[in-house]
């Protein structure tokens, strides 16, 4: 554990004011962050945000430190969004079925060439390029994004968003590879450089 | 505007595909994940890569599929140091009812 961590958490199940306060101000930004990715409603992430620093301060004095402070606070983050999720209003989704791969009679793939192809890096470059991204991320039906945003975003396990959601990996990883494959299909004029 | 390979060629890699160790593009796409994530064993590996030396559509999907898998990873979320401070009512909803 680091030595900052251990001194906050004794400072913290001490009920000490300050310590607490540095401690929301500090962890607060990237939960209400991973909050936000999750719920995709302001106002739920923060009450997801609020009920897992309830959830921190209740448990935080036997925080064993098997893992990193940062990735215990992860998963209960994660967890009260997940909770909050199905509450979020919804805005328009895509249907998952029409942005998956196109294969002829003979099982081979009908695709549109790629005469050109953008690189992450050179995309990443221009100002507005997350907040594309997010868009159609968001886009994604929630049984299929929330696997998406669990595995490639907040780089859970297979295992771990099996045990989030309560399907079996196989389940995880079918939902996975069409969530890709659709968002593959809705990022294609960015990567394609097409102008958007 | 790219274009999609013709019919006939189509056709071709229809015919080729059904040959000892070659799979299909749809029996491809059933591996793609288990590729990327190497749990392929050997001999799915070797079928795997042979038919992505052999077809053109699905070398170009599966570049176009990890560049999108790539920018979703790094432009799914801002950097830490670029996020906003937790909104002051936040901070004081927290510590409140840490208090009571």
């Amino acid at each position: 554990m680091e030595p900052d961590d251990e001194a906050a958490i004794a400072s913290i199940a001490a009920g000490d004011r300050p310590a607490t306060e540095d401690f929301v101000r500090k962890h607060g930004p990237w939960m209400l962050s991973v909050a936000t990715r999750i719920v995709r409603d302001t106002h739920h992430a923060e009450d997801a945000v609020q009920n897992a620093f309830a959830k921190v301060f209740d448990n935080i004095g036997g925080f064993d430190g098997r893992s990193a402070l940062k990735t215990w606070v992860h998963r209960i983050v994660v967890n009260e969004s997940l909770m909050l999720m199905r509450k979020a209003n919804r805005s328009r989704t895509v249907a998952i079925d029409e942005l998956q791969p196109v294969f002829d009679n003979n099982g081979c793939r009908i695709e549109d060439r790629w005469m050109t192809m953008e690189t992450p890096e050179t995309l990443l470059v221009r100002s507005d390029i997350r907040a594309q991204v997010s868009g159609k991320i968001d886009l994604l039906p929630d049984n299929y994004r929330i696997i998406l945003v669990l595995r490639d975003i907040e780089e859970l396990t297979t295992q771990e968003v099996s045990q989030l959601l309560g399907i079996s990996e196989a389940n995880v990883k079918v939902r996975l590879h069409r969530a890709r494959a659709a968002l593959k299909r809705l990022l294609e004029p960015l990567v394609r450089g097409q102008a958007v | 505007m790219s274009r999609a390979a013709p019919t006939l060629m189509r056709r071709i890699h229809g015919m080729m595909f059904k040959l000892p160790l070659m799979i299909t593009c749809e029996a491809f796409e059933d591996f793609i994940l288990a590729y990327l994530e190497d749990e392929l064993s050997a001999r799915q590996r070797f079928v795997f890569e042979m038919h992505l030396k052999l077809c053109r559509e699905c070398r170009e999907y599966l570049a176009a599929y990890r560049a999108s898998l790539e920018l979703a990873k790094a432009g799914g979320k801002a950097p830490e140091e670029t996020l906003p401070p937790v909104p002051d009512d936040l901070v004081k909803a927290v510590l409140d009812a840490r208090n009571q």
